[in-house]
């Protein structure tokens, strides 16, 4: 499996990541070599195998669907202490909604 | 000298009034002063805390509340992937730099009620993604045996400093062996737990279906004492084991009879250095001579491990990081000009390479139209993978070969190539998938590096791994030893 340059843009768009353009020839050619590691997969045949889902085959477990620990204001202002940016107990982000 | 005592020897002293917690403290935090500008192998050390902590411990040591404690007063450090209130949980990563935990993790909690005294954050692969520490954002580990070669990872940090003893033991995580690698490559004892049975709540998240906390010391005996202390069901983590956690320590002493220990002839086979495999021999020879029997026996889906292992895991990272957004906690970007723009940029400027490989990695294959052909896939030589195993513990009890292919190697020499740098946990990954415990064993030296043995056992078994590394350090004194430099200061 090779990948192309343009492959690896749309795979950092989709992932949210910033790629310097000069660094995108690298990525593509090692990500490729991890993709052939992984193509190796297909030699051996699963079709009756079922997926493994979890390591020791257990159910999830469930609680109910209740608060449990309400932190207040005084947790969230410990919560937002190290945000970026926020204000009046809000996080700040650009404009989203003209 | 002082630093060479194992857990229950420090016990012994501090109750015996030879010397108190705060001096221990204080002993083990010049040992870091001295040695680690070399090593590394702390990214955070909290001194001021850790002397207020012994001091409690000294009170509460003068008490009948310290017969029922065996850690109390006894200092340790944690893996920097911990989340530990009021202090810098990096995870290794520029992402998390200025991130200061509002909570602790569960087993940072268990650990200081057991009386424990922490002195810092140890460094690690950024978010615990890499072999040799050397994808930490605070730069890389050495190896205390040889400066110019990798501690392994991505556990390193502690490993490290268990090896040159800065502190007597130390947390680790592993998700494809990063508690056994580095345990291996520096000499010392480092047990991964069966899946669920350590506490996740609290620790950075890499990939949720393999991630696993446990114990790296010396000895088998002080692993054992530590996991006493960490495992446990815990309500916050929906996979939690529900079950009575056992007494590690019960069975150390019981000789090694009957025992089979199963060798698969893929972890002998092409790829394993020569001086790793004359000392795993000379190992299992010495377990054969407490008792133990050894079987040949054949995991034949050996070699799909870490391709299968790099489709999950990096598919679960992609899932785990997107919470690094810049937003609520992290990095963020300068002057971002709307939402998408703040993403990408604080992710592509907190994360380094080899975080955004995995991630982009991850996002490939969960996206459309390739979601069978390789998550789906790997799930299922996944569960290939858990039968072979199942099929082993028919006939033996444990199965062992060599924790690594090779001892420790230079920095450098497989920073470029992630795919060589994949392979060298060829003989742990598998346990992470199938949810096995596994524990690494000092198995002496080539060349003046040390060799790791691994054990892997059927789940739940971490009592016999424990057993089994223990008889083998009565017979033998690999995990007592230490590199020379590391002795000058007492």
């Amino acid at each position: 499996m090779s990948l192309q340059s343009r492959d690896v843009e749309y795979i950092a768009h989709l992932a949210r990541l910033a790629i310097d353009a000069s660094e995108v020839p690298q990525y593509a050619q090692s990500l490729s070599s991890i993709l052939d590691l992984v193509d190796s997969l297909n030699s051996v045949n699963t079709e009756t195998i079922a997926p493994m889902s979890h390591p020791l085959a257990m159910a999830q477990r469930l609680r109910p669907d209740l608060v449990d620990a309400n932190p207040g204001e005084t947790g969230r202002d410990q919560f937002q202490a190290h945000a970026p940016q926020v204000s009046d107990g809000l996080y700040l982000v650009p404009r989203v909604v003209e | 000298m002082i630093f060479q005592r194992n857990l229950g020897e420090h016990a012994a002293a501090l109750r015996a009034g030879e010397y108190s917690s705060v001096e221990l403290t204080q002993h083990y935090l010049e040992r870091i002063s001295r040695y680690d500008r070399r090593l590394n192998s702390f990214i955070t050390l909290c001194a001021d805390q850790a002397l207020a902590q012994a001091a409690a411990a000294d009170t509460l040591l003068a008490t009948d509340a310290a017969q029922t404690m065996p850690l109390l007063g006894i200092p340790f450090a944690h893996k920097d992937l911990f989340c530990t209130q009021g202090l810098r949980t990096s995870s290794g990563s520029k992402m998390l730099d200025t991130f200061i935990s509002p909570y602790d993790a569960t087993v940072v909690e268990k650990l200081a009620q057991a009386g424990m005294v922490m002195l810092g954050k140890t460094n690690m692969d950024e978010f615990a993604m890499g072999s040799s520490n050397e994808t930490s954002f605070y730069g890389p580990v050495r190896n205390p045996w040889q400066t110019e070669r990798v501690p392994g990872g991505s556990s390193g940090g502690s490993a490290a400093a268990v090896a040159a003893r800065l502190v007597p033991a130390a947390t680790g995580t592993d998700t494809g062996g990063s508690i056994r690698q580095p345990a291996a490559l520096c000499g010392i004892t480092g047990l991964k737990p069966t899946y669920g049975s350590v506490s996740r709540y609290g620790m950075i998240a890499f990939a949720s279906s393999l991630d696993q906390a446990g114990p790296m010391a010396p000895a088998a005996a002080d692993c054992a004492q530590l996991l006493q202390a960490m495992a446990g069901f815990d309500a916050r983590d929906s996979t939690s084991l529900q079950r009575e956690v056992p007494d590690y320590s019960a069975t150390l002493h019981t000789p090694l009879n009957g025992v089979r220990i199963g060798l698969p002839k893929e972890y002998f086979g092409e790829g394993l250095e020569s001086g790793v495999a004359l000392q795993v021999e000379a190992a299992l020879k010495l377990l054969v001579a407490a008792g133990a029997t050894l079987v040949d026996i054949s995991l034949p889906n050996t070699a799909l491990a870490v391709p299968a292992y790099y489709v999950v895991a990096p598919a679960e990272c992609s899932s785990n990081l997107s919470r690094m957004d810049g937003v609520r906690f992290g990095h963020r970007c300068k002057n971002p000009v709307d939402l998408e723009d703040l993403y990408k940029r604080s992710r592509g400027e907190g994360f380094g390479a080899e975080v955004k490989r995995r991630i982009m990695i991850g996002t490939y294959v969960l996206s459309a139209g390739y979601y069978d052909a390789y998550y789906l896939k790997a799930q299922r030589v996944r569960q290939l993978i858990c039968d072979d195993f199942r099929h082993a513990f028919t006939m033996v009890d444990v199965i062992a070969g060599p924790t690594s292919p090779t001892t420790a190697f230079k920095l450098g020499d497989k920073a470029d190539d992630p795919v060589t740098m994949y392979l060298s946990d060829i003989y742990t990954i598998a346990a992470n998938l199938a949810g096995l415990p596994g524990i690494s064993l000092p198995a002496g030296f080539s060349d003046g590096l040390p060799v790791g043995l691994q054990l892997v056992g059927n789940y739940f078994s971490e009592g016999q791994l424990l057993q089994l590394g223990h008889q083998l350090q009565q017979q033998s004194d690999w995990h007592l030893q230490l590199p020379e430099e590391y002795l000058a200061w007492q």
